[in-house]
C-alpha cells in the first residue's frame, strides 16, 4: 500500500506570511512548514534527559530482572520515613518526656505543658474520637457528652486514662465492661412497671415530663427502682463508678431523656461500646487524651 | 439514513442486529435476578428498536451509484449529535456530584443515586460519551478528508458508532446499578469489555482498510494520532481489565491482577487513558480543524514529528506518578517521575506547534469564536500538561496527591483542552457537514465561548485553593511537632469552594446547552445551503480510475 | 535523515502501526513485568489470612457503592501519614485484593487501619446517616444497606472465581462459603463455629448490624470494614510492644 498515485506531491512552495517553505504535502487545504526544531525545544530536551538521568544514578531506578538499581544514595523511601518519624519523635522528646513521667496534677499545673496538651490533644481527639464524642467532645445519641463532667467511671485522670486504653464493652482483654439489662424484653419487668419506674426516673431528675406521670405512678416506681435499679444506679440514683451506671438525676444523657428513649433503653437495655485505644496510640498520646478531655468543660464554656 | 445503506449492508445490518439481540437475550436469561440480566434486556430493546428503523427502509430503492462520489457522513453527523447529547448529561452528572460534596443531602434515599455511583456515571459520559463520540465523529470526517478516500464501506462505520453508544449506555446504567469494577476509567465489567473490544477491532479495521484506498501518499498528522489513540487504547483496554466472572450469568468479576501488580496496571492504564484518549485523540482533532479553519499552514512539521513520537514514547513510562510513596516500589515511582517531566517538552512542543500555527491569523482569533475556543484549549493544553509534569515530582505529589488540586488539574485539562477543543471542531464542522454557511448563531457561539471560559476558571481556581490548602493542613505541624489539623478541620474548610466549583461547573454546563441549542438550530435552519464545494469529495470523483 | 525515514514510514499504513505499537510497549514492558519478578517487591507475611465469604461480599458493596471514590487504602509514606492513620501500608497487605482499593482521592479519611478503630454501632449509625455522628461530613447516606438482606446463594462462585486468580481459599471454604457468611454475622447460630475454624480464631463473628436475626448487606460491609489492616500484622512495627 506504500507509494501511491504519486501525483498527488504538490510542490513545495513559500508561506507569504512566515516566508518560510511548505513540505510540499497538502491534505485537503491543509500545509506543513518545513520550520526546524526550534533550539529551545532541543534545549530542554536535553536538559530534562539530563536530570533524568542523574535522578537515576542517585535513586532506585532500573529493573535488572530480580533486583534493580538502587542508586548511589542509597535512598529507600521506607527507611527515610521511618527516620523522619524517628527524628520528629526525638524533638517531640523535649516535652514529650515530661508528659511521660510526670504525673497528672503537675502536668495540669504547668501552663506551658497544657498549651502543648491543648494543641496536639485537639488534632489527636479530632483524629480518633470527634467522630463518636462530636468535635467539641459534646457526644450525641449513644456517645456520651465528655464535656459535661458527668463521668460514668469517675473523674480521676487515673479511671479516664484506663477508660481510654481499654474501653468499655471492647475487644480488649481487660476492657472495662458495663451493661444496662433489658428489663423489658427479658420480662423482668411488665409494661406497666417499667412505666412505673421511668415515672420515678422522671421525678428525681430532668427526663423530659412528656407523659405527666402522677405521683401514685412515681412511688410505686420509686419501690421498683430500688429493687431492680439501685444495685447499678444506686439508692439515689447517682449512679455508680464501679459499674460505669450513668447518673439519672442529672442533665446529661447519653441516649436521651425523653420518654421514649427512656423506655427503649429500660425495656431493651444498652450496652455502650467505647473503643480500647491501645495498641493503636501511644501511652503518651492516651495521656495527652486523657488531659485534653478533662480540660473540655473548662476550655469550651 | 438506511435508504443510503446497499441492500447488502441493510442485509448485514439485519443479522448483526439479530446476532447482537441473541446474546441480548442469552444475557437477559443467564443473567436473571442479577444485573447482567438488566443489560441483556437492554440490549435485546435496542437490537430490536434498530432492527425495526433498518426493516422500515429495507425494501428502499438502491442508493444511486453517484454516492460514492461523496465522503460518507452520516455517521460524522449522528456522532456529532451524540456527541452533545452526552455532554449535557454528563456535564448535568458534574454539576451534581458536585453539589453533592457541597450539599450532601440534596439527594434521594435511593442507591443510583449516591456519590459513588453518579461519579464513575459522570467520568464515563463526560470521557467516553462526550470524548468518545467527539473523537469517532471527527476522526471518520478527518480520516476521509486527509486521505482522499471514502469509508470503505457504509455498515462498519454504523457498527462502530452505535456499538460504541451501546458500551456508554451499557456502562452508565451498569454504575446507577451498581455494577462497577471499580479500576478508574475502566470501571465497565467484563462482559461490556469484551463487547469495546469487538467494536474497536472494527474501528481500526476502518482506519486501515482507508488508510489503504488513500490518494495521498503521506499520512496527515491528524491520522497518526487518531491510530495512536485505537491502538494503544486497545492495549491498554484489553491488559488492564484481564478479569474472571465468577459465572456467565453474573455481573460479577475478579481482577487477574491483585495488589501492587494491579495498581501499576491500573495507572499505566488510567494515566494512558488521559494520554491517548484524552490527548493523543483530541490532537488528532487540533491538528485538523484548527489550521483549517485558520487557513494556515502548520508551523513545523518537524516538530509534529518530535512531538508524536515523544508523547507516544514516553507517556507510557508516566503511569507510576499516581503511585508516589505507595506500597509500589521507589524505582518505578523514580522511571514515572522522571518520564514525566521529559514528557513535559513534546507536550509543550505540541501546545506551540499549534499556537504558532496560528501566527498570521490572530485577527482570526479575536474575531471568531470558534478559532478562540481553539486557541484557548491549546493554552490549556499546555497549562495542564505543565502542570501534570509538576504534579509527577515526587515532593510536589506528595502535597497534590489525594486532593482536590488533583481534580483541579483533570479539569484544567477535561475542560479547558478536551471540551474546548471538542466545541471547538463541533463548530467548524457542523456548517461544513450539514451544508450551511455558518452555524445558527455566532451570538451564541459567542456566549458559549465566554460561560465555558469562566467556568473553567472558576472551576480550576477553586480546586488549586481547596486542593493546595487540603494537602497544607494535612501536614502542618504545631511548633510542638503534632499535627495542627484534624482531617474533620480540613474538610470544613473545603466547603466554600465546593459550592464555587459546583457554580463554576454550572456554566460551563450552561454554555454546554447553548451549544447543543446552536447546532440544532444549524441543523434544523431552513437557510440557503450550500452549493457542495467540489475540493469536498473522494479522490475517486476527480480521477476516472476505480478507487482501489 | 531522520527525516527522511520518518518520510518513509508515513507512507507506510502498516510500518506506522507496528512503530507506533513498538513505541508504545516499552514504557508498560519495563514497569510492570518486573514487579512479579523482583522478589522484594511484595513482602513476606505468613500470618497473612484471606476475606472470609462476608468479608468479601462486604468489600464488593464497598465497590459497588463506590466508596473508592472518596477514601483510598493506601498509607503513604510520609510522616504526617503515619503519624495520623498509622504505619504505611505494605504491598503485602493488598495480595488478595483484585483488585486493588488504593484509591485516588481523599475526600474522606484513609480507611487502610480502620478496622477495630470504631464500634460496629458506630459504623451501622454513620452508614445510615452520616451527619447523625458526624455532623460536618458530606458522605452520603447508605440506608439500604441496612434494609437489604444479603446475597449469599452465590458466594461459593465468588471464592471460586477468587481461587481462580490466585487467592488460596481450600475447597471447604468454598463449599461452606454461603453457610459461613451466615454464622459470621450470628454468633449463636449452629454455623458460627466453622468460621473460625476455616478462617481463624482471630475473626469477627458477632451480628454486625445489630441484628442477628436477619442477614443484611449492613452486617457484610461493617465485617469488611472492621478487618481493614487486619489481614496480617506485617506493617505494625516490631516496637509497639515494647513501647506500651
Ligand atoms: C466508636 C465510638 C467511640 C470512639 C471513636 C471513642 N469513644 Fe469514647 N466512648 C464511646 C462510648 C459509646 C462511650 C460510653 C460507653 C458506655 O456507654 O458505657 C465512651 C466513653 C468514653 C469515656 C468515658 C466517659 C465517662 O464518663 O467515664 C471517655 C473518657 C472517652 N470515651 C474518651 C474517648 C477518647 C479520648 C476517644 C479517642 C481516643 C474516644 N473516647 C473515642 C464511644 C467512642
Ligand atoms: C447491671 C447494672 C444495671 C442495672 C441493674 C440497671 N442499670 Fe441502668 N444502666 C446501667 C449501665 C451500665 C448504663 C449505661 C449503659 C451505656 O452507657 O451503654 C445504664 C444506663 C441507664 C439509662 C440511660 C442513661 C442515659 O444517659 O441515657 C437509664 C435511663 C437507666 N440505665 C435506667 C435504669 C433503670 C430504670 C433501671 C432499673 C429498672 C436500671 N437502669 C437498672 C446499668 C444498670
Ligand atoms: C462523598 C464522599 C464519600 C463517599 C462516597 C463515602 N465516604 Fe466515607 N467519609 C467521607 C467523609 C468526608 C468522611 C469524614 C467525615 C465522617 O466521618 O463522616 C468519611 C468517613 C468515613 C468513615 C470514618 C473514617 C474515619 O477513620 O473516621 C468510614 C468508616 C467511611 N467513611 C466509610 C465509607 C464507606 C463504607 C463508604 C461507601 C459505602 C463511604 N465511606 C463512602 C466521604 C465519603
Ligand atoms: C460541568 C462541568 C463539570 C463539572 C461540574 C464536573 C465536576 C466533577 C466532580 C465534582 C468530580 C468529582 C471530584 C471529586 O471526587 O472530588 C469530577 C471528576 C472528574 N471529572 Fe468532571 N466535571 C465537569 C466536566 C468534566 C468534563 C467535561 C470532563 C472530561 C472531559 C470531566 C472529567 C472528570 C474526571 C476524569 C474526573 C475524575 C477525576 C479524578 O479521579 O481525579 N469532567 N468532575
Ligand atoms: C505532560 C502531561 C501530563 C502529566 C505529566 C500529568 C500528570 C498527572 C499527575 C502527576 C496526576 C496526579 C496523580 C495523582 O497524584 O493521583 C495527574 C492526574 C490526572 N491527569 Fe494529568 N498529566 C498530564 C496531562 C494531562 C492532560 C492533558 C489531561 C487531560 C484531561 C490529564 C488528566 C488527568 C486526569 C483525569 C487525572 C486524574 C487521575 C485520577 O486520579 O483519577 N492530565 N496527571
Ligand atoms: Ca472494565
Ligand atoms: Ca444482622
Ligand atoms: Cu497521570
Amino acid at each position: 500500500m506504500t507509494n501511491r498515485g504519486s501525483k498527488a506531491v504538490a510542490l513545495e512552495k513559500r508561506d507569504p506570511v512566515t516566508g518560510r517553505m511548505t513540505t510540499g504535502h497538502e491534505w485537503n487545504g491543509i500545509e506543513e512548514l518545513e520550520t526546524p526544531i526550534p533550539r529551545v525545544v532541543i534545549f530542554f530536551l536535553v536538559v530534562t534527559i539530563l536530570f533524568s538521568i542523574g535522578y537515576w544514578i542517585f535513586m532506585p531506578a532500573w529493573p535488572l530482572g530480580w533486583t534493580y538499581t538502587k542508586g548511589l544514595l542509597g535512598i529507600d523511601q521506607r527507611t527515610t520515613v521511618e527516620q523522619q518519624v524517628e527524628q520528629a519523635k526525638a524533638e517531640r522528646a523535649v516535652w514529650m518526656d515530661q508528659i511521660e513521667q510526670m504525673d497528672f496534677a503537675t502536668i495540669q499545673a504547668d501552663s506551658a505543658l497544657m498549651g502543648v496538651v491543648q494543641e496536639a490533644g485537639a488534632t489527636l481527639f479530632g483524629d480518633n474520637c470527634a467522630v463518636c464524642h462530636g468535635t467539641r467532645g459534646t457526644g450525641g445519641k449513644g456517645f456520651p457528652d465528655l464535656a459535661a463532667k458527668a463521668w460514668l467511671w469517675g473523674g480521676d485522670p487515673e479511671a479516664i486514662a484506663e477508660t481510654i486504653r481499654v474501653g468499655i464493652n471492647s475487644p480488649h482483654e481487660e476492657t472495662r465492661t458495663s451493661q444496662m439489662l433489658a428489663f423489658g424484653r427479658d420480662g423482668m419487668l411488665d409494661r406497666t412497671q417499667i412505666d412505673d419506674v421511668l415515672a420515678y426516673v422522671q421525678s428525681i431528675g430532668t427526663a423530659s415530663e412528656q407523659a405527666q406521670p402522677t405521683p401514685e405512678a412515681a412511688a410505686r416506681g420509686s419501690e421498683i427502682f430500688a429493687e431492680n435499679c439501685a444495685s447499678c444506679h444506686g439508692e439515689d440514683a447517682k449512679g455508680m463508678h464501679d459499674l460505669g451506671a450513668p447518673d439519672l438525676t442529672d442533665a446529661s444523657w447519653i441516649y436521651g431523656g425523653d420518654l421514649q428513649t427512656l423506655h427503649t433503653t429500660v425495656y431493651s437495655g444498652r450496652q455502650g461500646h467505647m473503643p480500647a485505644w491501645e495498641g493503636r496510640l501511644s501511652a503518651a498520646d492516651r495521656k495527652i487524651l486523657t488531659l485534653y478531655v478533662l480540660a473540655l468543660p473548662q476550655e469550651k464554656q | 439514513m438506511v435508504a443510503q445503506l446497499t441492500s447488502g449492508e441493510r442485509q448485514l445490518s439485519l443479522v448483526v442486529l439479530f446476532l447482537l439481540g441473541l446474546a441480548g437475550l442469552a444475557m437477559g436469561v443467564a443473567g436473571r435476578g442479577d444485573p447482567i440480566g438488566v443489560h441483556g434486556l437492554m440490549v435485546l430493546v435496542i437490537a430490536a428498536g434498530l432492527a425495526f428503523v433498518v426493516m422500515a427502509s429495507f425494501y428502499a430503492p438502491e442508493p444511486s451509484p453517484e454516492r460514492l462520489d461523496h465522503y460518507y457522513d452520516d455517521p460524522s453527523k449522528v456522532g456529532i449529535v451524540l456527541t452533545m447529547i452526552w455532554a449535557v448529561i454528563g456535564m448535568f452528572l458534574g454539576v451534581w456530584v458536585a453539589s453533592l460534596l457541597a450539599w450532601p443531602d440534596l439527594t434521594f434515599d435511593a442507591g443510583w443515586a449516591s456519590f459513588g455511583r453518579l461519579r464513575p456515571a459522570h467520568t464515563s459520559a463526560v470521557i467516553f460519551g462526550f470524548g468518545g463520540n467527539a473523537l469517532i465523529a471527527t476522526s471518520f470526517h478527518v480520516l476521509q478528508r486527509t486521505s482522499r478516500a471514502r469509508l470503505p464501506d457504509q455498515f462498519s462505520p454504523w457498527f462502530v458508532l452505535i456499538g460504541y453508544n451501546i458500551f456508554c449506555v451499557i456502562a452508565a446504567a451498569g454504575y446507577f446499578m451498581g455494577v462497577t469494577q471499580s479500576k478508574e476509567y475502566a470501571e465497565p465489567e467484563w462482559y461490556a469489555d469484551i463487547w469495546l473490544v469487538i467494536v474497536w477491532v472494527v474501528y481500526f479495521a476502518i482506519y486501515l482498510r482507508t488508510l489503504a484506498r488513500r490518494k495521498e501518499p503521506h499520512i496527515y498528522v491528524a491520522n497518526w494520532y487518531y491510530m495512536a489513540f485505537i491502538l494503544v487504547v486497545a492495549i491498554l483496554h484489553i491488559v488492564n481489565n484481564l478479569a474472571v466472572p465468577i459465572s456467565l450469568g453474573s455481573a460479577k468479576s475478579y481482577s487477574l491482577f491483585s495488589g501492587v501488580q494491579d495498581a501499576m496496571t491500573q495507572w499505566w492504564y488510567g494515566h494512558n487513558a488521559v494520554a491517548f484518549f484524552l490527548t493523543a485523540g483530541f490532537l488528532g482533532m487540533m491538528y485538523y480543524y484548527l489550521p483549517k479553519r485558520a487557513g494556515r499552514p502548520i508551523f513545523s512539521y518537524r516538530l509534529s514529528i518530535i512531538s508524536f513520537w515523544g508523547i507516544t514514547f514516553l507517556y507510557m513510562w508516566a503511569g507510576s506518578h499516581h503511585l508516589h510513596y505507595t506500597a509500589l516500589p521507589q524505582w518505578v515511582q523514580t522511571l514515572g517521575m522522571t518520564f514525566s517531566v521529559v514528557l513535559l517538552v513534546p507536550s509543550w512542543a505540541s501546545a506551540g506547534n499549534a499556537l504558532a500555527t496560528l501566527n498570521g491569523a490572530w485577527h482570526k482569533v479575536r474575531d471568531d469564536a470558534t478559532l478562540r475556543f481553539m486557541m484557548v484549549a491549546a493554552v490549556f493544553y499546555g497549562l495542564t500538561t505543565f502542570e501534570g509534569s509538576f504534579m509527577a515530582i515526587r515532593p510536589v505529589n506528595s502535597l497534590s496527591h489525594y486532593t482536590d488540586w488533583t481534580v483541579g488539574h483533570v479539569h484544567a485539562g477535561a475542560l479547558g483542552w478536551v471540551a474546548m477543543i471538542t466545541f471547538g471542531s463541533i463548530y467548524s464542522i457542523v456548517p461544513w457537514l450539514w451544508k450551511r454557511e455558518r452555524m445558527y448563531s455566532a451570538r451564541l457561539v459567542e456566549v458559549h465561548f465566554w460561560l465555558a471560559l469562566a467556568g473553567t476558571i472558576i472551576y480550576v481556581f477553586a480546586m488549586w485553593n481547596s486542593g493546595i490548602i487540603q494537602g497544607l493542613m494535612w501536614r502542618t505541624y504545631n511548633e510542638s511537632g503534632t499535627l495542627t489539623y484534624s482531617f474533620i478541620e480540613s474538610l470544613v474548610a473545603m466547603h466554600p469552594y465546593y459550592i464555587a466549583r459546583a457554580f463554576g461547573g454550572l456554566l460551563f454546563l450552561t454554555g454546554a446547552v447553548v451549544g447543543s441549542y446552536n447546532v440544532w438550530m444549524t441543523i434544523r435552519s431552513a437557510s440557503a445551503s450550500l452549493a457542495k464545494p467540489t475540493e469536498d469529495m473522494p479522490e475517486a470523483r476527480l480521477s476516472p480510475e476505480p478507487a482501489e | 535523515m531522520a527525516e527522511f525515514f520518518h518520510r518513509k514510514l508515513e507512507r507506510n499504513a502498516i510500518g506506522f502501526v507496528v512503530a507506533i505499537v513498538a513505541v508504545a510497549s516499552i514504557g508498560g514492558l519495563v514497569e510492570i513485568a518486573p514487579l512479579f519478578t523482583i522478589d522484594e517487591t511484595v513482602e513476606d507475611a505468613p500470618d497473612m489470612r484471606v476475606y472470609t465469604p462476608l468479608e468479601l461480599a462486604g468489600r464488593n458493596i464497598y465497590i459497588r457503592e463506590g466508596c473508592y471514590a472518596c477514601h483510598s487504602q493506601m498509607i503513604r509514606t510520609l510522616r504526617d501519614e503515619v503519624e495520623r492513620y498509622g504505619p504505611y501500608s505494605l504491598a503485602v497487605e493488598s495480595k488478595y485484593d483484585h483488585p486493588m482499593l488504593w484509591g485516588s482521592k481523599r475526600t474522606g479519611p484513609d480507611i487502610a487501619r480502620l478496622g477495630d478503630k470504631y464500634s460496629d454501632a458506630w459504623h451501622v449509625a454513620h452508614l445510615i446517616n452520616p451527619r447523625d455522628v458526624v455532623p460536618e461530613s458530606v458522605m452520603p447516606k447508605y440506608g439500604w444497606l441496612a434494609r437489604n438482606a444479603l446475597r449469599t446463594d452465590d458466594l461459593g462462585l465468588h471464592l471460586k472465581a477468587m481461587s481462580r486468580v490466585g487467592v488460596p481459599y481450600t475447597q471447604e471454604m468454598i463449599d461452606n462459603a454461603t453457610n459461613d457468611a451466615f454464622g459470621q454475622a450470628s454468633p449463636d447460630s449452629s454455623f458460627a463455629g466453622g468460621v473460625t475454624e476455616r478462617y481463624g480464631e482471630a475473626t469477627h463473628v458477632r451480628a454486625f448490624d445489630g441484628d442477628a436475626a436477619r442477614l443484611t448487606e449492613m452486617d457484610a460491609l461493617v465485617a469488611y470494614l472492621q478487618i481493614l489492616g487486619k489481614l496480617t500484622d506485617a506493617a505494625q512495627p516490631k516496637t509497639a510492644s515494647a513501647e506500651e
